[in-house]
């Protein structure tokens, strides 16, 4: 079976504690992501997740807070307007669009993390590997 | 060259029984810039520590990876080992391959390989990140206190108390805010005068305390610790310093026919008033607008009585620049008018009144000398409706929150109307009785039980004038019937809403507002006193409807959170800020509009963008919005994504 490489960016706040939870509730889920960790995800360039998909990554995920409770106020907004816009241009690249995520998951959400890995992940084996057009 | 130190725990069996623990230190020494590594059953012990500490000493480590359980729990233990044995603590980082790796797998070659790519990815963090020292800042250990009703006045009371000089801003002419309107106060119907006027005396007298009132905050620029205020004195007319406060020119005044806003348009008072007997400062001002002098040029009488001549129309608005470190906003609520309620007669039925009229009515310093007058005719009401919500809870006409304290206010009013006329019937419409508080719910409970209030659950739909009664319609849902009662005089307990300039006050400050106009917390749970822009601290219903006790003790907390920012001798700040290149910015300033907290700034000489190291709290918004790169962030720099993200895509060839 194909077996994506994924990188994930979390924001301290929110997704990053919120996969701690899912540790600590010794939840389980697929291995395919090695998580970066930010202090906001608004820190994440467009040219990063662009690197990610250069360096062979066959997804990205963007974790971060809910709308309104961005640690940083207004954050969460930005990576959502960054996002949506490299999401218009990926394929230009010759990337699926779909192979860039962004979610919002709290510090309570475990298992919502458990549930967007694992869909995720599931979503990209059925993808296949990615290759330039 | 970096020599980087890894060290792998076991955490007894809750990694080693998922990872391979001494593969991944095996496969670690050797990686890039790796000078040391080992695995041990606690890392995070003594012996765990001693071993760090050792380590350092002897190799001469310049990084350190802990291979650990989430940074959350031990990343400042290892930070403080790490600077016990002489090595800068922001050169630690942790690789979590407990909550995020052995815990949440079972393979345990998968989850094996997965540590090795973690820790392998947190290597390379700790080789681009910089040895750095926190940020320290100067503190003017001077606080501003914006509002002078109950809690401005514990809020500088306490701050006051501390030590610390204190200046006290109120726009009115007065201190006291609305609490000295209020004639008792729930539960235990004690004279609000008799415990507020007592404060703003101390207020007044206290050496810490420097008072403007009839003032109001015209600017704030800087930062938490070194704010520069600009307050503007308004022109009283008046000499504050000559003035004894006889009040031979207010009673002398021939202009005396001007609605008095202490007494919510129920009296008049002349054009050089005082708000109230026991105001404080009790020295006059001359309403511009309604002085005969100012309008006609004619007049003169003020000037005239003055026995120490104190009056002066020549004063002119004044400005005062302060520099502080700490401002609490105390600035209060407004009621929303009986004007804003159509089914209510947009306030063109006189015997339609709200609370606060009601309160001064009570008042025995008010209009009517504490008798309870209809204000048409005068005459002693023997049924008064009473409706609480009056815009409260109403999310389709006006605001979808609880003022909070009408309910209780609510039941005082219809006692206090009972006390005083004893032959009278009073009804209250409720939609819900909420009285959490001590002794709240005995106090509601009584006025229903032994004053014999009648209360009546459901909602007024219409108010008209017949005659000289005012007839309300409404429902009882617990019966199911429709209701109509014809009143003598109506009170509406309107809904508390924030100041109507208190979103212009929020940009001056540079602090956030919700969508109502209350100011935002930093935190709904665990920082309910302070903003979220540095060094401002919230007090009072500036903040969200709350009673008096509840706005009391929230006062005092901003004065503990104030005088903790004073103990030290400087403020310390996280490191982790934003940074120009100034040889690669353009000037272009889109990290301007991204920074939430205000502490990106151009500057016009140099044009380059500029970093506030104080306000920037290190969310990193700008440096993604930078299109040359010349903005970085300490420690999560560009670089650290680029190798940290080609390593994590590395096969570990495990």
């Amino acid at each position: 079976m194909f077996e994506p490489k994924m990188i994930c960016f979390y924001c301290k706040w929110c997704t990053y504690t919120g996969a701690d939870l899912a540790g600590t509730s010794r939840m389980k889920y697929l291995p395919n992501g090695v998580v970066l960790k930010s202090m906001c995800s608004s820190r994440i360039d467009p040219q990063h997740i662009l690197e990610a998909f250069k360096k062979g990554a066959d997804g990205v995920l963007i974790g971060g807070c809910h709308y309104g409770d961005c640690h940083y106020v207004t954050g969460n907004q930005l990576t959502h307007n960054r996002v949506a816009m490299l999401q218009k241009i990926l394929p230009d690249f010759g990337i699926d669009p779909h192979r860039l995520r962004i979610e919002w998951i709290s510090a309570a959400e475990g298992a919502k993390l458990v549930k967007v890995i694992n869909t995720f992940t599931e979503d990209l084996r059925a993808m296949g590997p990615r290759r330039s057009k | 060259m970096e020599k980087i130190g890894v060290f792998v725990c076991h955490c007894g069996l809750n990694i080693a029984g998922t990872v391979d623990v001494k593969k991944v230190a095996e496969a670690i020494s050797g990686y890039r810039d790796v000078a040391h590594a080992e695995e041990y059953k606690y890392m995070c012990s003594d012996p765990g520590q001693n071993l760090v500490i050792k380590a350092i000493k002897e190799k001469g480590l310049t990084g350190l990876v802990v291979a650990a359980c989430s940074p959350t729990l031990h990343e400042t233990t290892f930070r403080k080992a790490a600077q016990r044995a002489g090595l800068n603590p922001y050169k630690v980082e942790i690789a979590n391959i407990r909550e995020q790796c052995s815990w949440v797998h079972d393979d345990k070659a998968l989850a094996t390989s997965k540590a090795i790519k973690i820790v392998r990815t947190m290597v390379e963090k700790v080789r681009g990140d910089s040895p750095l020292e926190t940020i320290k800042v100067d503190v003017t250990k001077k606080a501003l206190v914006i509002g002078g009703g109950i809690s401005g006045i514990q809020a500088a009371l306490d701050i006051a108390n501390s030590g610390y000089p204190v200046i006290l801003v109120e726009r009115q002419p007065s201190i006291g805010g609305h609490m000295a309107q209020l004639s008792e106060t729930f539960p235990t119907l004690d004279c609000s005068q008799c415990i507020l006027t007592p404060k703003m005396v101390d207020v007044s007298k206290h050496p810490n305390i420097t008072l403007h009132t009839y003032s109001e905050v015209e600017d704030v620029s800087g930062y938490v610790g070194n704010f520069k205020v600009r307050i503007k004195k308004k022109a009283a007319y008046v000499d504050r310093d000559k003035c004894t406060g006889c009040g031979l020119c207010s009673e002398k005044c021939p202009s005396k026919n001007n609605s008095s806003e202490f007494e919510r348009g129920m009296a008049f008072r002349k054009a050089i008033y005082t708000p109230f007997p026991q105001a404080v400062p009790n020295k006059p001002v001359i309403d511009r607008e309604n002085c005969t002098y100012f309008q006609t040029g004619k007049c003169g009488v003020c000037a005239k009585v003055c026995t120490v001549g104190a009056i002066n129309y020549e004063q002119q608005d004044e400005m005062i620049e302060e520099q502080v470190g700490s401002i609490v906003i105390a600035t209060g609520y407004e009621v929303h008018p009986v004007s804003k309620f159509a089914e209510y007669g947009y306030g063109t039925i006189p015997d339609v009144i709200d609370g606060l009229q009601f309160e001064r009515m009570l008042s025995a310093s008010g209009p009517t000398e504490g008798e309870v007058k209809r204000p048409s005719d005068g005459k002693t009401p023997k049924e008064v409706v009473f409706i609480q919500c009056a815009g409260s809870r109403d999310p389709e006409k006006y605001f979808p929150y609880c003022s909070k304290i009408c309910c209780m206010y609510t039941a005082k009013h219809a006692k206090l109307y009972k006390h005083k006329v004893h032959d009278g019937q009073p009804y209250v419409f409720y939609i819900d009785i909420r009285a959490g508080g001590k002794k709240y719910e005995e106090f509601v409970q009584q006025a229903i039980e032994e004053e014999k209030v009648v209360y009546l659950r459901g909602k007024v739909s219409r108010i008209y004038r017949d005659g000289d009664k005012v007839m309300v319609c409404g429902e009882d849902t617990l019966l199911g019937k429709k209701v109509e009662i014809a009143a003598d005089l109506v009170v509406l307990a309107s809904a508390i809403t924030a100041q109507t300039d208190s979103r212009e006050l929020a940009q001056k400050l540079k602090a956030a507002v919700d969508e109502f106009g209350f100011f935002s917390e930093a935190h709904p749970k665990l920082r309910p006193v302070e903003s979220n822009t540095g060094g401002f601290f919230l007090a009072g219903a500036a903040q969200a409807p709350k009673d008096i006790p509840e706005a009391v003790a929230q006062a005092s907390a901003t004065a503990a959170k104030v005088t903790a920012l004073f103990s030290g001798k400087y403020l310390e700040h996280e490191p982790i800020v934003a940074t120009v290149v100034e040889d690669l910015c353009s000037g272009c300033r889109i990290c301007v509009p991204a920074c939430p907290y205000g502490a990106r700034e151009y500057d016009k000489e140099k044009k380059v963008a500029r970093v506030n190291e104080v306000l920037c709290e290190g969310c990193g918004a700008c440096v993604s919005a930078c299109a040359s790169g010349a903005t970085q962030q300490n420690n999560f720099s560009d670089q650290q994504f680029y190798e940290m993200i080609s390593t994590a895509l590395e096969e570990s060839n495990v």
